[in-house]
């Protein structure tokens, strides 16, 4: 099993390596210079040539990407040009009501897509399952942007029950804060819960016809038992990895919900960073957002591995 | 296909009435946006300040923006560009997904250096992706076309190249491997047609994502030029106004949930229809 692990985290490092380089060199297309962007309108000839030398952009192409990936490898992600702050500052200063985010929404997600999905296999072709199926679709359809704007209509400006936006006053405890959080993440816990839905459903049919299955219904027992216990019990490794999955997607996927509900997380700054082409924050946000989703996905596989014995990572 | 066997397909996929439902949704649509200068009741950017922020009545059915401009003719000519980039996109991400899908799982030399790549791809979601492609593009329609087609393509890499490698073991291939068919005409031949179905079902709902995508990308700012009028477009300039008039954002919105729900419901029943493992459990 651990030579297994070991080949795991070789192609996890290697799509780590690719990011990176994916990067780097798109940014590099970008139109503009970065030097001259840095420095603004006003910046003289000579000002510029001294900062392209100073940050190595006068040299080759390769040579750059070399020392850039140097610099990554050993946890510097570089400068952001206009937060006059080190990229990964100022990454750690936006994680808290993402991280906060992200984890109410998959909560909430799971609350909905979980029972949801458990409901439409057990009634497999029935009218709940219909409804459950057509259910999903519809949350997968609802642009998050949309439904947000129309909950701080009704939530917030027409019954006054939740703040509309924003992440609580500067020095806001930590229970102001998260209930800031409330709106915001059941937008994005909605339109999230139709793929825990569909994996729940598509792993209880499958549990549902094992023997064993069969076996405890010959026993006699209690349908809601053999549901609960029997099926969930071995449907719930798929279920946990999709919600794993949609948990490190979510991170970067909250970008627009935390537009529209301004509040000062990762997305937030992505989005400021991509309006004012400030390419360090890019490229540093893009590479820990994908560091976050490699993490989770082999530590999903670690658990696989260890929970269920048949399967050889 | 003849008119015999297209009838038959219709008639299965149809079997299902939200299946049908949402064929006649998806296409009504369509022709609307195809054909909007006979449908809109206004111009799209006829101003008329005068007129502003107009709730829903008799002469505006969906009321009017910020600028006196009908709400419903710029959904309808907002639905050409929503859906025309949706298009551009499945078309685009088809073709080069299917390619390096093929070339992946028939050459095992290949197999590793294009799946790492789509795996490196994916470990970025989707509209974080898309909107740093915009963002190093330029933001124009195009651009976006281009930046959502980059996003998708691995969807159709990952789905083209499993089917592939079922279908590249089964006899009828090693028959005409045999026989000296060239690996061009394989391809092209024997497995595209093969792995066909999975690819439609793949386009269907890359469709529907594309068009959420779009919106998004408006919305942010990092998508097609606020003036023209796409439905994203329109939420994004209409949001400031939804305190007074909800109409404004209600309704694009409405038609971007429309289009994605039959979208998606219809390359569900394509799925059913066209996976046999799936026909039998059912």
């Amino acid at each position: 099993m651990l030579t297994a692990l070991a080949r795991k985290l070789g192609g996890m490092l290697t799509v780590m390596f690719l990011v990176a380089t994916m990067v780097f060199f798109l940014t590099r297309l970008a139109p503009g210079d970065p030097a001259a962007l840095m420095l603004g309108d006003q910046a003289s000839e000579a000002d510029i040539a001294q900062l392209r030398r100073t940050y190595g952009l006068d040299q080759p192409v390769v040579v750059q990407y070399g020392l850039w990936l140097k610099e990554v490898l050993s946890g510097n992600l570089g400068q952001s040009i206009f937060l006059q702050r080190p990229v990964l500052t100022a990454i750690a200063e936006r994680a808290e009501p993402t991280f906060f985010l992200a984890l109410f929404s998959i909560l909430i997600a799971s609350l909905i897509g979980i029972p949801a999905g458990i409901v439409s296999a057990v009634w497999r072709g029935g009218r709940s399952d219909q409804a459950v199926s057509a259910g999903a679709m519809l949350a997968a359809s609802i642009p998050s942007f949309w439904l947000g704007l129309l909950f701080i209509q009704f939530f917030s400006v027409r019954l006054g029950w939740f703040p509309v936006a924003g992440y609580g006053d500067p020095g806001a405890g930590l229970g102001q804060r998260l209930y800031h959080l409330i709106l915001p993440a059941t937008v994005l816990g909605i339109v999230n819960s139709a793929l825990i839905t569909r994996f729940t459903r598509a792993s209880m049919l499958d549990v549902l016809s094992e023997d064993y299955v069969r076996t405890a219904r010959a026993k006699g027992l209690s349908e809601a038992r053999i549901v609960l216990r029997h099926a969930l019990g071995n449907a719930l490794v798929p279920i946990i990895t999709v919600v794993g999955l949609t948990a490190a997607l979510l991170v970067g996927g909250a970008i627009i919900t935390e537009t529209v509900f301004g509040l000062p997380g990762i997305g937030n700054l992505v989005v400021s960073a991509v309006l004012r082409r400030d390419y360090p924050v890019i490229q540093g946000a893009l590479i820990v957002i994908a560091g976050i989703y490699v993490i989770i996905n082999f530590a999903i596989d670690v658990i696989y591995s260890l929970v269920d014995p048949r399967v050889k990572t | 296909m003849d008119r015999a066997a297209l009838a038959l397909f219709f008639r299965r996929l149809f079997r299902r009435k939200l299946v049908l439902f949402a064929f006649v949704v998806l296409a009504t649509i369509v022709l609307v946006a195809l054909f909007a200068p006979l449908v809109a009741p206004y111009s799209p950017t006829g101003m008329r300040v005068a007129n502003r922020l107009k709730p829903p009545g008799a002469l505006n059915w969906l009321g009017t923006d910020e600028f006196g401009r009908d709400v419903l003719s710029r959904i309808i000519y907002g639905g050409r560009a929503s859906l025309g980039i949706g298009m551009a996109v499945v078309v685009c991400s088809m073709l080069a997904g299917t390619t390096l899908g093929l070339l992946a799982g028939y050459f095992r030399a290949l197999d590793a250096l294009i799946m790492r790549g789509v795996d490196a791809m994916m470990s970025l979601p989707d509209i974080l992706l898309a909107i740093f492609l915009v963002a190093v593009l330029g933001a124009s329609a195009g651009n976006v076309v281009l930046a959502l087609a980059i996003v998708y393509t691995p969807r159709v890499v990952r789905v083209v190249r499993g089917s592939t490698l079922v279908v590249r073991e089964l006899p009828f291939v090693e028959a005409a491997r045999t026989l000296g068919v060239s690996t061009w005409r394989i391809l092209t031949r024997h497995i595209l047609l093969n792995v066909a179905s999975p690819i439609l079902v793949q386009a269907t709902f890359i469709f529907a994502y594309a068009v959420l995508a779009e919106a998004g990308l408006s919305f942010l700012g990092a998508g097609v030029p606020p003036e023209i009028p796409t439905w994203g477009t329109m939420i994004a300039a209409g949001q400031q106004f939804a305190d007074r008039a909800v109409w404004v954002v209600l309704f694009p919105g409405l038609a971007i949930v429309l289009s994605a729900l039959s979208l998606q419901l219809l390359g569900d029943g394509l799925r059913d229809m066209l996976d046999p493992r799936l026909r039998k459990a059912l």
